[in-house]
């Protein structure tokens, strides 16, 4: 125990003799944190539509009329030109276009049938298929709008419709933030952490000391632990003022306990760090290290469920997302913030976490050899 | 007397290279025993195997009574070490880092306080105690590793080149320090480059490509190949080595 | 210029020893780009729903049935009251309730009026809304179909054309980015490592003795990195067309250009950040703990930048991500050439001359 406490001195000294880091370490995640979250709205809204109108009605007009207003879209350009309309497109200045064709009051009216032509950019998938949506059904109201001007009011209640009321849980106004802040919390966590560890022991390799440590007694165990532990204190002052900050700049305040994030962060940061020293012991040079790390982190970070949906993963995917630490953690925040879960809801991300500590830290001290 | 350092055919192999080929000697207690050898002739590789840390290939050896091969914790309660890279913090303080090492070495708070106070005084450093290790002049480096490898008062100290890179008056003190060490009864093991030094010494073994050639007080083998300094031994032994950087 | 090679052939050999280091650096990039173009979607498909169906009538199976066989949705779960949805949300698995009241299929057709209630586990807020969407879709296709047995006059048609990516691939958007994102973290971490390590190793004090200029010092420390992202470029770019089946619709030349202006954008901000650490460490944590964030959700491959508020789309443009993703959706994807992406060029090349700019003069300063 007090070869440990020699050892903790130590480590933390070093930490706070490099001001640089330690202003990295502090400010940044702060920084990102106030910044960041306001960047993550996926909602699709504000669709810049190119309208090429050749009818210039009053149908036509009306249309335009129905589609601006209703929020959804912002009018970029209108024109009666194709060309010029894809020219927008292709310098992303549209989203969408929509043509009406010359005679297109007239067909509705005497001939019962007219065509609009609705030509997307679809590089982003998603926002193609929700924004035609849109334009679609507010091209099925307007129609709705002009049968009702020339037909009989009770022929329209003939149709059987379906109302559909939705309700958003947990998350009424989809508050994207109420999301995002927790989760890039724990994605600035993760990053701290491991690059702080992998480094740690490959640079007393590259400096030499590493050398004098395994000629004295100290135990490897209690060399880890005398890394881990700084870094373990670390990461928790990161996360409360993470969490201050969730609170004073986002209002967010879990509606499960801060005991149970508290008490998950412990054990998964034992995790991140173990995973860093285990890499610091098998790495040669700081530059691997953090490659390996660097790595890894990316990995971990993108596929755990934060940015896009686990479930529309391949399965291949989803299997590696199982060994993924970031993904557990995420989804404990999400359930403690926003659904309020409490510690016997979490239990299995609690076993399946402890379990990956154990095996990090045991493997990284199984690994780390005193003698060559 | 019972000898602190056995070794018997000691060799070590790094796959078809033998970097220590079957050395055998002893070393006496409070001896200061000088280990001399061109670069490359696996001086380094041979004391690392008596420091516990690298494994031997063959042959046997202990230390302070500890086999090489199955005791390397017990070796290391027992010895202290100054290796050829720095080895000391360089960013943390003078005291830090005598604390830190006494500390890990299990030295009780008031052992501590006691010898940190001798040693800063004994070595002039009551101005550089808060300074930064980083910021002194090589050869108070040097000198501070010294005394913090005998801090926790082993049985041997184990010091690889230790002068290397510093100017003739701070090597001369260097040495008063292991004379000093050595009167309290330690075992000092030296390698050196420079054979000045080697005349200060009680025994000195010349390693020559992995072997040692000659083992002696250094009058003896003066006498031995008729030369008038070690200078001109070491020159005569190592003339005919085939390794070197 | 001989001594210039000579400097630039003492990296060569630092890499090529270093065959761990190569090894990661050029497989790296490959493995990434394979592991996120296919797993990074922004589609929501495969989401696990539950079911309330209090009518179990013939309306009711036949919309549950549309919804199980669309891609979107997998009915995992049939409940059996309304509180169980609240255990189904909180054991986590489901992302969405469908309740059907009792009657539903008499309501409709009697009544002419029906009710279906959507409720979304909105945790996940993205997920939700999107989720409402498809649904309301697929319910709303039922309406229709029962619907047209009666013809209705007045009707306008509207066809639909999906640009560039027919098929919808979630890959079209997100190579891009991925491109992006692993171009620049790479090369501008190489270049800030390998440059504070000679500072830290005290080498860079006997180049700087050199009779070499100091600026010609650095840019050789940085020309065999911008080689190996030749290769990334070029192993990329192949993983894209051939294993992701991202088309490159453009020219090559151009698209090989523009990487290579954008590698050097991140050679340049390598420098940079150099100059400014004094360990690997801080270099380090400034090249990919502060890079690697804003330029996942700034450059606009996840997140819309016209969603964003003023002040972050103005923050936006500084990140050089944003430009380059930019012109490889233009020229790999859309097809089109220099005179549409000019304005995005220069813009990139400006970055350059800035940071390059900036370190030379930061380096003289030190020097001084």
């Amino acid at each position: 125990m007090r070869t440990l406490k020699f050892l903790l001195q130590k480590e933390f000294r070093q930490i706070f003799r490099d001001p640089s880091i330690l202003r990295v370490i502090f400010i940044m995640p702060v920084i990102q944190l106030m910044i960041l979250p306001w960047a993550a709205d996926y909602e699709i809204k504000n669709i810049k539509l190119s309208v090429v109108d050749h009818d210039h009605s009053e149908y036509s007009r009306k249309l335009i009329n129905k589609i601006t207003a209703s929020g959804y879209f912002e009018l970029a350009d209108y024109s009666n030109s194709y060309k010029q309309a894809l020219h927008k497109v292709e310098h992303d200045e549209a989203d969408l276009m929509l043509e009406i064709p010359t005679s297109f009051e007239k067909d509705v009216v005497k001939e019962n049938k007219a065509k609009l032509f609705m030509a997307l950019n679809a590089i982003n998938g998603v926002k193609a298929n929700l924004g035609g949506a849109y334009l679609r059904t507010i091209i099925q109201d307007y129609n709705q709008e002009i049968r009702l001007e020339w037909l009989q009011m009770p022929r329209m209640n003939i149709e059987p419709t379906i109302q559909i009321t939705s309700s958003n849980w947990y998350n009424p106004l989809l508050n994207y933030k109420y999301f995002m802040v927790p989760g890039i919390l724990v994605i600035l966590l993760t990053m701290i952490g491991s690059n702080l560890a992998a480094i740690n022991i490959v640079k007393e390799k590259e400096i030499g000391t590493i050398e004098q440590i395994n000629v004295t007694p100290v135990k490897k165990y209690h060399f880890l632990l005398g890394k881990l532990v700084p870094f373990w204190i670390l990461g928790m002052v990161v996360l409360t003022l993470g969490l201050f900050i969730s609170w004073a700049v986002y209002g967010i305040i879990p509606l499960g306990s801060y005991l149970t994030i508290y008490a998950f962060a412990a054990v998964y940061l034992l995790t991140v760090l173990g995973l860093g020293l285990l890499i610091s012991t098998y790495a040669g040079t700081q530059q691997q290290a953090m490659l390996i790390s660097f790595f890894l982190m990316m990995i971990f970070i993108l596929m755990g469920g934060l940015y896009t949906s686990i479930d529309s993963m391949p399965h291949w995917a989803q299997i590696i997302t199982k060994f993924n630490p970031v993904s557990y953690f995420i989804d404990v925040m999400r359930m403690v913030v926003l659904k309020g879960s409490g510690f016997w809801d979490v239990r299995y991300h609690f076993i399946i976490m402890f379990t990956f500590a154990t095996v990090f830290n045991g493997w990284a001290i199984w690994h780390y050899r005193k003698t060559s | 007397m019972q000898a602190v350092i056995k070794a018997d055919k000691l060799s070590k192999h790094f796959g078809h290279f033998t970097a220590v080929n079957e050395i055998s000697f002893e070393v006496a207690p409070g001896e200061i025993f000088g280990f001399l050898g061109a670069n490359g002739a696996g001086k380094t590789t041979a004391m690392r195997m008596l420091c516990g840390l690298s494994i031997p290939t063959s042959g046997t050896a202990t230390v302070a009574g500890f086999d090489v091969y199955k005791q390397t914790e017990e070796i290391k309660k027992n010895i202290g070490y100054m290796s050829q890279k720095f080895s000391l913090y360089e960013d943390l303080t003078v005291l830090e880092n005598i604390r830190f090492y006494g500390g890990i070495y299990g030295l009780s708070d008031r052992d501590l306080q006691q010898k940190s106070e001798t040693l800063i005084t004994r070595l002039n450093l009551q101005n550089e105690a808060k300074k930064l290790v980083g910021s002194l002049p090589l050869g108070w480096k040097q000198k501070l590793s010294f005394s913090v490898a005998v801090l926790h008062e082993p049985k041997i100290v184990f010091l690889d080149e230790p002068t290397g890179g510093v100017d003739p008056v701070t090597r001369r003190q260097f040495w008063d320090l292991i004379y000093e060490v050595a009167d309290r009864g330690i075992t000092v093991f030296v390698t050196t480059h420079y054979m000045d030094e080697a005349e200060y010494c009680n025994r000195v073994s010349i390693m020559v490509d992995g072997s040692i050639e000659a083992l002696d007080t250094p009058p003896k083998l003066k006498q031995q190949f008729s030369a008038n300094s070690m200078d001109e031994v070491f020159y005569e032994l190592a003339r005919g080595a085939k390794r070197s950087e | 210029m001989k001594q210039f090679f000579s400097f630039v052939k003492k990296e060569f050999y630092h890499i090529w020893r270093d065959k761990r280091t190569m090894f990661i650096l050029l497989g790296m990039p490959v493995v990434q780009i394979v592991i996120f173009g296919f797993a990074l979607t922004n589609e929501v498909k495969n989401s696990q729903i539950a079911i309330l169906d209090n009518a179990k009538d013939e309306a009711s199976s036949t919309i549950i049935t549309q919804l199980d066989a669309s891609k979107y949705f997998e009915i995992r779960q049939n409940l059996h009251s309304y509180p169980e949805i609240e255990k189904a949300f909180e054991a986590g698995k489901i992302k969405m309730a469908i309740v059907f009241p009792q009657n539903f299929s008499e309501d409709l057709h009697h009544l002419n009026k029906a009710q279906i209630q959507l409720v979304a586990d909105a945790s996940d807020p993205n997920v939700a809304n999107i989720l409402t969407n498809y649904a309301t879709a697929i319910i709303g296709d039922y309406q229709r179909r029962i619907n047209t047995n009666n013809v209705l006059p007045y009707t306008i048609d509207t066809e639909t054309r999906m640009l560039y990516n027919p098929q919808l691939k979630g890959a079209y958007n997100f190579v891009p980015g991925v491109m992006a994102m692993v171009l620049l973290l790479v090369c501008t971490m190489m270049t800030a490592i390998t440059i504070v390590k000679e500072k830290e190793m005290g080498t860079m004090e006997i180049m700087l003795v050199s009779p070499m200029k100091p600026i010609m010092v650095i840019i050789a420390k940085a020309v065999p990195y911008l080689l190996l992202s030749i290769i990334n470029i070029a192993s990329i770019l192949l993983l894209s067309v051939y294993v992701l089946e991202v088309p490159i619709n453009g020219s090559i030349v151009l698209l090989v250009f523009e990487s290579i202006l954008f590698t050097l954008v991140s050679l340049s901000l390598g420098l940079l950040i150099s100059t400014g650490a004094e360990s690997q460490q801080t270099a380090m944590f400034i090249s990919l703990v502060a890079l690697f964030l804003p330029t996942v959700m700034l450059s606009g491959f996840m997140f819309p930048v016209e969603n964003m508020p003023l002040p972050l789309r103005i923050i936006s443009n500084i990140v050089p991500a944003k430009w380059y993703y930019s012109i490889v959706k233009s020229v790999m994807i859309k097809g089109l050439g220099l005179k549409v992406i000019w304005k995005e060029t220069l813009i990139l090349a400006g970055m350059m001359l800035f940071f390059l700019t900036l370190a030379i003069r930061k380096f003289k300063i030190r020097l001084a």
